[in-house]
């Protein structure tokens, strides 16, 4: 390495001149675009926001929003297994408690990654490795990180399963995945994650391949450990009733970018996004007639490759046309604050999404 | 399943020739000999009794030997006894007895030959997958599987036995000869059986390499941190060694009965080579014997893969 490089984006400094951030997690402007025979494919496209400890963010949106390519971003997993692939493009910065992760020498963010910050997946059985023990998978997860021998470890993988609530942990920890129940796979995956009391737990739409009556379980099981731990977890689902129970924030994604950010029951009761709605809309609930349709958000997913020019949103939005001078098709609305710490970006005013909010859409929910 | 495979075996190497109109006492008599003396063997070898008596007797002369008698002309063939070579008038035990080291010690010098070279080859492509080093490995390891053993063998032999005179081969490899010539003797079938097979490897390891190495549970080593390195050994590996386990088992079996090929090429007085003699010279019982040895062989290999299994892959055990 030169001098030169030196001098340039050195650990702990920003790349951005800013200076770094107080907030425990930071990410700004987060890049990742994948090239591909067919394109330059722009998974996330300029993301960012802010996660103290002790706060949970719930990520919401489609399947290829970018939500998980955000998360593996931050894991700096994005071009892992990317074998002989053109390499995944990253740029932006990523700050964890005060360290910058996109400059930072990949072994170091290797060392974090496990013990500062982990990750629950969505699928419990295939990501979990079939041939090795529940135990001999925490064991692994704890020694990369704890210099201790294996007897040590095997206690401590014991004492997480009883954690996480398996029933005869002592015993328990000598099954493989294959024999145990979907819920009791994800307990032994938060289990091994949380074992070495990670500040930052990321999960990955935790609780889609589970069965309903086990997914309020490992929610209610996130939110405990969470208080215990004081970590900070970002919940990534398309779930909108996983982020009503956890979330403090939630984050709306759609086509590789934030639509609308803000606290919890704001984004819940005051949406200023016509995605927003449209999510909100496509919900089903108990408290609503059973004759009442779903109201789903017409059209499908932008393509990632040639995202729509504007807004992103407005081919499938029904307001598009409200703003003037077709400024939807043309410019990119940015993320502007329409409340306390509530962001959204939408050419509309605020008076006309508040009018359309209340008389249109808020009755039909 | 190996009295199937001996039922089989009999039926097909010691029926068809009758169906075909060959009369085996004849065969074994030769030509020129008296009817009188054909009625002899067909008695002695009890070729006039039905045919279940037949396949019992020879059955039963494996574990217990057995007695050849017309009168008082009396044969007594011990133990493992598969009767006698209708050329040499040898036991065929003899015959298998000589050829299995020598078969044996081809396979296993060329196994581990191939097993390192193309699972270390492939693993290093599926890692280096689009790279000139893949794009060479998998080209060579298209040669390697395109080139018959006669080619490489016949050009291996000219270059480094006959034009160089680096190694010196046996032409009769017995168990009287030493570890030494065994060795020097071995070493270019070896490398020439083994090219052949770790070109597959090559490619099979590189096929299963890519698709484990897409699997969530090695995205899930990854983010506890794991090393790359025991990412690839300790997660990705174990799993593609189940099918590499799979093929390897049964080309061993295979191989035991006779490397037909390589043997014939290197002149190794292999099981192959006895099966290609006994073929040209009509010795029907040999045949019969290298068959069965070869059945056996790959049964028995089929039998150990389907236990190693469980010891890899818990989910097959039981319980």
């Amino acid at each position: 390495m030169t001098d030169l490089h030196k001098t340039g984006a050195a650990v702990g400094e920003p790349v951005s001149g800013r200076p770094a951030p107080t907030a425990f997690l930071e990410v700004r402007d987060l890049k990742v675009h994948f090239p591909t025979d067919d394109g330059l494919v722009k998974s996330v496209d300029g993301l960012s926001f802010q996660l103290e400890k002790g706060k949970t963010l719930g990520i919401v949106g489609e399947s290829g929003s970018g939500k998980s390519v955000t998360s593996l971003g931050i894991m700096g997993l994005h071009t892992a297994g990317q074998y002989g692939k053109k390499k995944a493009q990253i740029s932006g910065e990523i700050w964890l408690d005060g360290t910058e992760l996109l400059t930072a020498d990949p072994d170091a963010v290797r060392k974090l990654r496990g013990r500062e910050m982990a990750m629950i997946f969505q699928d419990p059985l295939s990501s979990l490795h079939p041939y090795y023990t529940i135990g001999q998978q925490i064991v692994e997860a704890y020694r990369v990180h704890h210099d201790v021998d294996k007897k040590t470890a095997k206690r401590r993988a014991v004492e997480m399963l009883d954690r996480v609530g398996i029933p005869q942990p002592d015993k328990r920890v000598n099954s493989y995945p294959h024999e145990f129940s979907g819920g009791m796979r994800q307990r032994a995956m938060i289990a091994m994650s949380l074992v070495n009391n990670p500040e930052l737990l990321i999960a990955d739409e935790p609780t889609t391949a589970l069965d309903v009556t086990v997914q309020a379980q490992i929610l209610d099981l996130i939110r405990d450990l969470q208080k215990e731990f004081g970590s900070a977890v970002i919940v990534i689902t398309h779930d909108l009733g996983v982020v009503a129970e956890l979330a403090d924030d939630i984050l709306v994604m759609y086509g590789g970018r934030c639509v609308e950010r803000g606290p919890a029951e704001k984004v819940f009761y005051e949406p200023r996004h016509p995605y927003t709605w449209g999510l909100l809309g496509s919900m089903p609930r108990l408290d609503r007639e059973q004759q009442d349709r779903l109201i789903p958000v017409k059209g499908s997913p932008p393509s990632l490759i040639n995202v729509p020019a504007g807004c992103a949103f407005n081919p499938r939005c029904p307001y598009a046309d409200i703003p003037k001078d077709n400024v939807t098709r043309t410019v990119r609305p940015e993320l502007t604050e329409v409340g306390g710490r509530h962001w959204a970006a939408c050419h509309m005013t605020q008076e006309q999404r508040e009018r359309i909010w209340t008389e249109e859409i808020a009755p039909k929910l | 399943m190996v009295l199937v495979v001996l039922l089989a075996t009999f039926t097909v190497f010691y029926m068809l020739p009758k169906w075909a109109g060959q009369d085996i006492a004849v065969l074994f008599a030769g030509k020129a000999t008296g009817a009188e003396q054909v009625e002899g063997i067909r008695t002695k070898l009890g070729l006039d009794d039905p045919l279940f008596i037949q396949f019992w007797d020879f059955v039963k002369g494996i574990p217990l030997g057995r007695t050849y008698a017309n009168g008082s002309d009396v044969t007594r063939c011990p133990a493992p006894c598969f009767g006698y070579s209708f050329v040499t008038e040898e036991p065929v035990w003899n015959t298998l007895k000589e050829a299995l080291p020598v078969t044996a010690a081809l396979a296993a010098g060329a196994c581990v030959l191939w097993l390192v070279a193309g699972v270390s080859t492939g693993v290093v492509s599926a890692l280096k997958r689009g790279s000139v080093w893949d794009r060479v490995a998998m080209i060579g390891a298209l040669g390697g599987v395109s080139l018959p053993i006669f080619f490489t063998g016949m050009v291996a032999m000219g270059i480094f036995v006959h034009s160089l005179g680096w190694v010196h081969i046996s032409d009769n490899l017995s168990t009287d000869d030493s570890v030494g010539v065994w060795f020097e003797t071995l070493l270019l079938p070896w490398i020439v059986l083994a090219l052949l097979n770790a070109a597959m490897y090559a490619r099979l390891t590189r096929a299963t390499m890519l698709d484990v190495l897409g699997e969530d549970y090695i995205r899930t080593a990854r983010a506890k941190g794991v090393a790359e390195r025991a990412v690839i050994t300790r997660h990705a590996l174990r799993s593609a060694m189940t099918p590499i386990l799979t093929v390897f088992g049964l080309d061993i079996g295979v191989l035991l009965g006779g490397a037909v090929l390589t043997e014939s090429t290197f002149n190794l007085p292999g099981l192959g080579l006895a099966a290609v003699q006994a073929i040209s010279s009509k010795d029907l019982p040999v045949i019969l014997g290298v068959t069965l040895f070869a059945a056996l062989a790959i049964a028995v290999a089929n039998l150990v893969v389907d236990l190693l299994y469980a010891v890899i892959d818990p989910r097959v055990r039981l319980g």
